[in-house]
């Protein structure tokens, strides 16, 4: 992960370079993801809108003159962590299929609230100004930004890691096996599936600010139902519960766009038939394959 | 008042084509435990299927059927390939296969049929305004709900009268019990599918005249009718019923009025965004507040 | 007689028509191994159910460690000192039987959300944990996976979560049903090991047990307590006979 880029940036290949960035971007959606689906079982349909709102939040800082990533990005983390907070509050009372359909639904709004918000250019979204500095660091370079992606994805999958070892991590996955044997055994489970929430959704809206810095450019889209659909594919793709597989999950599914949409016109075609097969054939994901535990 | 009846018929005619498509939904939930994001595009084929026998001249009622029928075909299809190997998959799985299944539909469809959207005209004893107390409404549309409500009557009447009915009912709830009678499940499964799948079909092509036929139709419906039937309690024909209605209504009510409400008491150009954000969230927010409410919707079914 | 460990007074539930506790009365004495006898569907999960919280009553009150929690959750009441074990046996499939056993000691000794420290290098949790193991004779199951245990061991690890939680009330729903000869002798030494160092309220069908156990048994019929007494008194009972043990023996 790390050596390819490394050797491209010495070749000034920013096409390379760029397209290691958007997977260590949406690596760090699906790593935040994976963390409720694979470990809370909170399969959240929604999670584009913590993305979405991360991006929006510096893009609209840029636009009012706020250009310098921590701040952005402090304030990024802190509004898609409260939006996740009041989702949170509201959906995790129900379960299951109710659940997803409920994330999805609260995704949908921000959606539409976004195409509504004329201000920052609804439907045909909001270009970010030519400045973005990091401490220091000029953000438009490619290979400066990379570096600084890589590290935060890092960072987060190393902290995540730990966090499901934590005695909040077993609640966690007890909460997954048997959310009524936590109960029983006296743990406020709301309580830990809120907090699990909202760490997700912090991860996401972090991942949507350095989206906003790269593409330099927000868009509704990016809190689409599909985009929300990606993300769990990424999850899926990368076997769930496999914080690391989250980033072979998001490099298979960029990976295969790219190729399958440079070979046709019709790619999505082929790469519907190659998800199918996956989920159908495959249950734990390509990660399952490689570290050889395909046992579902 | 005039305007207001108007609306409401509107709303009326979408949901109870909603309703069509949230039928076949929410039993294929009920009996099978399969969620099926493909839903749409079986929709959007029906669509598709019309639009083109129509436009080779074929009289209306023959494209319909068409569509129906290629719909209930590519039902059966996707039932015997996918779905009956998803009954027992977590929801995560049955989300992603399905959603799989959306890709693979658009763009099929897209190869055959190209990008650019279709156009089916509306047949021509129907095309003509009547009008209705104070105001002239489509005719088209009129037919539309007596349609929608002509088939919603036909499934009652098919699930509370009928054997295969009988077995729905009680498929959805005693499996075992439904085994046990040396009922051939996994062909009980197929005929529900495909039930679903002419319904949907069928809203397709009898919508297909006043919609641009195009690829991503199906997904725009499908998140309503999802709205619709968890709204009403998944599994649950009447649930889906009563929350395809309350859709529709509050859909087309809350475009037609929420921003007429705000412009009053806010400046333009606010009144412009929120009006529309809010319309279009309306009824976003009607499933919260019911999921919240109501944690299983309006008509829970049993159990699970 | 001191207060009752758990009263229960005119608790009231039914599914639709049908009555599933109806007007119940209970005392449950500190220190008492209490048995609740009872046909098959006479609501004895039911009556469980509504005292760990998992089920609201429709009507009625239950008084625990003398506060009123007929309205509070389950994990209230556990925190409070209930614990509880599954008819069927509810446990975390895809952790080892000894994480499990962890999940309750840490339920014990520390409410608070912890991040960062490594829950599987914590001794803390991990003696206890094994201790607890070790005390229902699964000390060399620890790392099977819950769900792959048999079904005895499952009930046995049941009884070990419910222990580790060290309540003072423990309500177990038939914790013998399916163990093999063996297993059943090893539980009811088990379970005599701990009587009268806490509360035990024991759902049962298996008259050998509650005969070794029970200090006082009611039993259950169609939601209604029909009688209430010493083993003795109660096998000897009539109504008992015709409606229950009659029919069983
Ligand atoms: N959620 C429910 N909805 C409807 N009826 C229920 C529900 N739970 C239990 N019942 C019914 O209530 C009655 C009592 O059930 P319960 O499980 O309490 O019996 P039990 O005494 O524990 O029986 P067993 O000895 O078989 O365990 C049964 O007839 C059962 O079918
Ligand atoms: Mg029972």
């Amino acid at each position: 992960m790390l050596a390819l880029p490394a050797a491209a940036g010495v070749l000034h290949q920013p096409f390379w370079i760029n397209a290691c960035t958007r997977i260590v971007i949406f690596a760090l959606v699906a790593a935040s993801l994976d963390l409720i689906v694979g470990y809370g079982g909170l399969v959240s349909f929604g999670h584009a809108a913590y993305f979405a709102v991360g991006g929006y939040t510096v893009a609209v800082l840029a636009q009012h003159g706020i250009d310098a990533a921590p701040v952005a990005w402090v304030v990024a983390v802190a509004l898609s962590a409260l939006l996740a907070v009041v989702v949170g509050a509201l959906s995790l009372r129900t379960s299951g299929i109710f659940f997803i359909m409920i994330t999805l639904a609260f995704a949908q709004m921000v959606f539409f609230a976004l195409i509504a918000i004329k201000a920052w250019g609804g439907n045909d979204g909001l270009p970010l100004g030519a400045r973005a500095t990091l401490l220091g660091l000029d953000l438009r370079d490619p290979t400066v930004l990379y570096f600084v992606c890589l590290t935060l994805l890092v960072a987060f999958v190393a902290c995540a890691a730990q966090l499901v070892e934590s005695r909040f991590g077993i609640v966690l996955r007890g909460i997954r096996g048997s959310e009524r044997r936590v109960l029983a055994l006296g743990f406020p489970t709301f309580r830990y599936k809120l907090v699990a929430f909202v760490i997700a959704g912090a991860g996401a809206g972090l991942a949507g600010a350095l989206w906003a810095d790269y593409a330099r450019f927000v868009s509704p889209d990016m809190a689409s139902w599909s985009r929300s659909g990606e993300f769990l594919v990424m999850v899926i793709l990368g076997g769930i519960g496999t914080l690391a597989g989250a980033v072979y999950g998001a490099a298979l599914l960029l990976g295969l766009e790219s190729v399958l949409s440079g070979l046709t016109e019709h790619w999505m075609l082929p790469l519907g038939l190659i998800l199918l097969a996956i989920v159908l054939f495959a249950k734990r994901g390509v990660y399952g394959w490689i570290a050889g535990r395909d046992d579902g | 008042m005039s305007l207001a009846l108007e609306q409401l018929l509107n709303g009326l005619q979408f949901g109870v084509m909603i309703f069509l498509l949230a039928a076949g939904l929410t039993l294929v939930f009920g009996i099978m435990g399969v969620i099926n994001l493909a839903h749409g595009s079986i929709y959007m084929l029906g669509a598709f299927v019309a639009a083109s026998v129509a436009g080779t001249g074929a009289p209306f009622v023959v494209a319909v059927l068409a569509g129906a029928a290629a719909a209930g075909l590519a039902g059966i299809a996707i039932e015997l390939v996918v779905i009956r190997r998803l009954y027992a998959r977590h929801h995560l799985d049955q989300v992603l296969a399905t959603f799989a299944l959306i890709l693979i539909a658009n763009d099929g469809v897209s190869m055959i049929w190209g990008k650019t959207p279709l156009n089916m005209a509306v047949p021509a004893a129907l095309s003509p305004a009547v009008t209705l107390g104070g105001f002239i409404y489509p005719a088209y549309r009129l037919v539309l709900i007596a349609a929608g409500i002509l088939i919603a009557a036909a499934l009652y009447v098919l699930i509370s009268r009928t054997r295969l009915g009988m077995l729905i009912r009680a498929g959805a709830t005693h499996r075992e019990t439904v085994a046990a009678l040396g009922v051939d499940i996994s062909r009980l499964n197929t005929v529900v599918f495909a039930l679903g799948a002419v319904l949907a079909g069928t809203a397709g092509a009898l919508l297909a005249p006043i919609l641009a036929v195009q690829v991503g139709m199906g997904e725009q419906i499908l998140i309503l009718t999802f709205v619709a039937i968890i709204v009403g309690g998944l599994g649950s024909i009447r649930g889906a019923f009563a929350g395809a209605l309350l859709v529709g209504v509050v859909d087309t009510l809350g475009r037609a009025y929420i921003p007429v409400i705000l412009k009053p008491i806010a400046k333009p150009e606010i009144a412009d965004s929120l009006g529309g954000g809010l319309s279009a969230v309306a009824i976003y927010v009607l499933m919260a507040i019911v999921l919240v409410w109501k944690p299983r919707g309006l008509f829970p079914v049993g159990p699970r | 007689m001191a207060e009752p460990a758990l009263a229960v007074r005119r608790l009231r539930k039914s599914f639709g028509a049908l009555v599933v506790t109806a007007d119940l009365d209970l005392d449950v004495a500190t220190g008492e191994c209490h048995a609740v006898i009872g046909p098959n569907g006479a609501g004895k999960t039911t009556l469980l159910d509504q005292l760990a919280g998992e089920l609201v009553p429709d009507g009625g009150r239950i008084v625990f460690a003398a506060r009123d929690v007929t309205r509070l959750g389950p994990d209230a009441r556990a925190r409070l000192g209930m614990a509880r074990s599954f008819q069927i046996p509810t446990l975390i499939a895809d952790l080892t039987a000894e994480d499990n056993v962890a999940l309750a000691v840490q339920a014990r000794t520390a409410t608070a959300m912890r991040f960062w420290r490594s829950a599987y290098r914590d001794s803390t949790l991990r003696l206890p944990a094994r201790a607890a193991l070790a005390r229902v004779g699964l000390a060399a199951r620890g790392s099977v996976a819950a769900g792959d245990l048999a079904h005895g061991e499952q009930r046995l690890l049941e009884v070990a979560l419910a222990l580790a939680r060290e309540p003072t009330l423990l309500l177990l729903d038939e914790p013998m049903a399916g163990l093999g000869h063996d297993e059943s002798r090893a539980m009811i030494a088990l379970l005599s090991s701990i009587k009268g160092t806490l509360t035990i309220l024991l759902v049962e069908h298996d008259m050998e047990a509650v005969a070794h156990l029970a200090d006082r048994v009611t039993v259950l019929v169609a939601g209604r307590a029909v009688a209430s007494g010493s083993y003795d008194a109660v096998r000897a009972d009539p109504v008992v006979r015709s409606a229950y043990l009659g029919g069983d023996a």
